[in-house]
């Protein structure tokens, strides 16, 4: 690197790290992801089709992407109210519910589906009650939604509570002195600061839920066509050494994570577009 | 004049107003709370405390006894293993990556920002998928590494690559912000004052960013003992020498080895529950949240 592509500056260091970590990002990062590209490009357009809309697959994207989309909708939900009442409200054990919601981001995948299977299984804490009303969670397209609505959950809360934060308590009360009503208040003056982040807390954990696998074979039972989610159908594939085939599921997941990430990224741009113009 | 009749109608009056402390908001408080705690007890409560529940379901001799094991003992000396090569490296390259890019200003940086997030986006089966394809048996270089004798897949090294794959943003994406926000002046005088670069480094950036590199670090740790699609995919699944923890939780948990499978979970929910800790600890000390 040389001085025409940065701004001049006397610290040292700039082209061995730079240098460092670009080369590790192409080794651990871009090369194995270009391999898959590359692996899918050899696949004729038929094969390639005939992969990608064979019913067992896409089966498993309406399990993947149904079951992400309803519980990112669920997180948004309960992430507000959790993210609210976190912020607006004192109560007993406040700060360590507060720790504990990044809990699903350290427990291990594997554990969280375990757990969740053994609550919610017929003679678990929780299936037990819900089994009278024939309402099965474990190892049915419930349970899925179930985990990935665990797997989500800190993303949400973790996005809305700086945004509630920043919402400015005295444009609430000039409201209310105003004549505003509650429900005016929150329309007009706290939902349009914390959209943006609901809408990316909701990406994420919709994203994360779609290439989500540990926490979802263990309550999802897995039968093809109808608890089989996308993730899974590229382990099987590969166990049959079909690696063409895992390949392109592979890299139709890829294109998803390429699109999700971009919109999370102008979402967070349009976050802060109405921050920015929140304070002038 | 002000009898009791007008001090009546002023209450009735204040109370009708949109406020704080009326009957209505102290029932959307419950509410809220209420919906809250239901939701969180249900969904994440209820799972951690069965967690420990199972493990110690049989009486602690039992849960104990699932550690003298010599196949889990192999799992957990090789999630250590794995850890103990993966962490150090993240952690160097993190470092690396957020000097370049919260000290300099060059083209392509918000390109690079993104790239390195990229592995959280991209789904654990694909993580392993892209290394099976590398150096699979019918990858780019599965003949070159089959005539060296060299094995990657279904190995202890392709876990480590694939752990690397998925933790490789953990410390990055902690430091960036951090010493983005921290600024470069005290770096500046120093180098002005005649420091050498790791001098800088170690006196000034260091204790600068250490607490946040510390929640990085642990994160990225966490991550990385904990991973299970990923290294699903690129295991082999051998018993006792290919299997890491998590995924010898998955051997047990099929066989019907409830006691040993969560109480090797055990072990895991302790490790997140210190991480956890660490977390916070780090978060009252410098009273900088991280941002996700």
């Amino acid at each position: 690197m040389n001085a025409t592509v940065r701004t001049p500056s006397i610290l040292p260091g700039f082209g061995l790290t730079l240098g460092f970590s670009t080369f590790f990002l192409c080794a651990i990062v871009l090369i194995p992801l270009a391999a898959l590209v590359m692996k899918t490009a050899t696949m004729g357009w038929d094969d390639l089709m005939r992969t990608l809309l064979d019913p067992r697959a896409i089966a498993s994207y309406r399990l993947s992407f149904g079951a992400s989309l309803l519980a990112a909708t669920l997180n948004s939900v309960f992430g507000f109210i959790i993210a609210w009442t976190l912020t607006r409200y004192e109560f007993p054990g406040r700060k360590l519910i507060d720790a504990l919601i990044d809990m699903p981001f350290a427990l291990p995948t594997a554990v969280s589906g375990i757990a969740l299977t053994a609550v919610f299984a017929q003679n678990g804490w929780i299936g037990q009650y819900l089994a009278p009303y024939g309402i099965k969670v474990a190892y049915t397209w419930i349970g899925v939604v179930v985990a990935l609505t665990l797997i989500g959950l800190p993303f949400v809360v973790r996005s809305v509570q700086p945004a509630l934060m920043e919402v400015q308590r005295d444009l609430e009360d000039a409201a209310e002195t105003l004549g505003a009503g509650r429900f005016t208040v929150f329309r007009r003056i706290i939902l349009p600061t914390v959209a943006p982040a609901v809408a990316t807390g909701f990406t994420m954990a919709f994203a994360r839920g779609v290439g989500e696998y540990g926490s979802v074979i263990f309550i999802a039972g897995n039968l093809p066509m109808k608890t089989e989610i996308t993730p899974l159908l590229i382990v099987i594939k590969l166990e049959q050494f079909d690696y063409a085939g895992a390949a392109a599921l592979g890299f139709m997941m890829l294109v998803m994570s390429f699109i999700l990430l971009l919109s999370i990224n102008l979402l967070q741009t349009w976050g802060r577009r109405r921050h920015v113009a929140a304070v002038r | 004049m002000a009898g009791p009749g007008t001090s009546q109608e002023m209450m009735a009056e204040i109370a009708s107003r949109p406020g704080r402390d009326t009957v209505l908001a102290f029932v959307v408080k419950a509410a809220f709370i209420t919906a809250s705690l239901g939701f969180l007890a249900a969904l994440l409560f209820a799972p951690l405390i069965t967690v420990f529940a199972t493990a110690l379901s049989k009486g602690v001799e039992l849960y104990m006894s699932s550690f003298r094991d010599s196949d889990t003992l192999a799992a957990i000396r090789l999630t250590l293993t794995v850890a103990a090569i993966v962490v150090p490296l993240n952690t160097v390259f993190g470092i690396a990556a957020a000097w370049a890019i919260a000290k300099f200003e060059f083209r392509g940086k918000s390109m690079l920002i993104t790239l390195i997030d990229l592995p959280i986006a991209v789904s654990p089966v694909v993580s392993g998928l892209i290394y099976v394809l590398l150096f699979g048996m019918q990858g780019w270089f599965g003949l070159w590494l089959q005539e060296h004798d060299i094995s990657i897949i279904y190995a202890v090294p392709g876990i480590v690559i694939a752990t690397m794959f998925v933790t490789f943003p953990y410390v990055a994406r902690e430091l960036i912000p951090l010493m983005q926000q921290l600024g470069n002046d005290e770096e500046e005088a120093a180098i002005t004052l005649g420091a050498g670069g790791l001098m800088t480094f170690f006196h000034v950036t260091l204790p600068k960013i250490r607490w946040g590199l510390v929640y990085g670090v642990i994160l990225c740790n966490a991550r990385a003992m904990g991973e299970f699609g990923a290294v699903s995919v690129v295991s082999g699944h051998v018993r006792g020498v290919t299997t890491t923890m998590p995924l010898h939780i998955e051997t047990l948990y099929q066989e019907y080895n409830f006691v040993g499978a969560f109480a090797v979970a055990s072990l895991l929910t302790l490790l997140a529950v210190v991480t956890l800790v660490i977390k916070t600890l780090v978060e009252w000390r410098t009273g900088y949240k991280s941002k996700k």
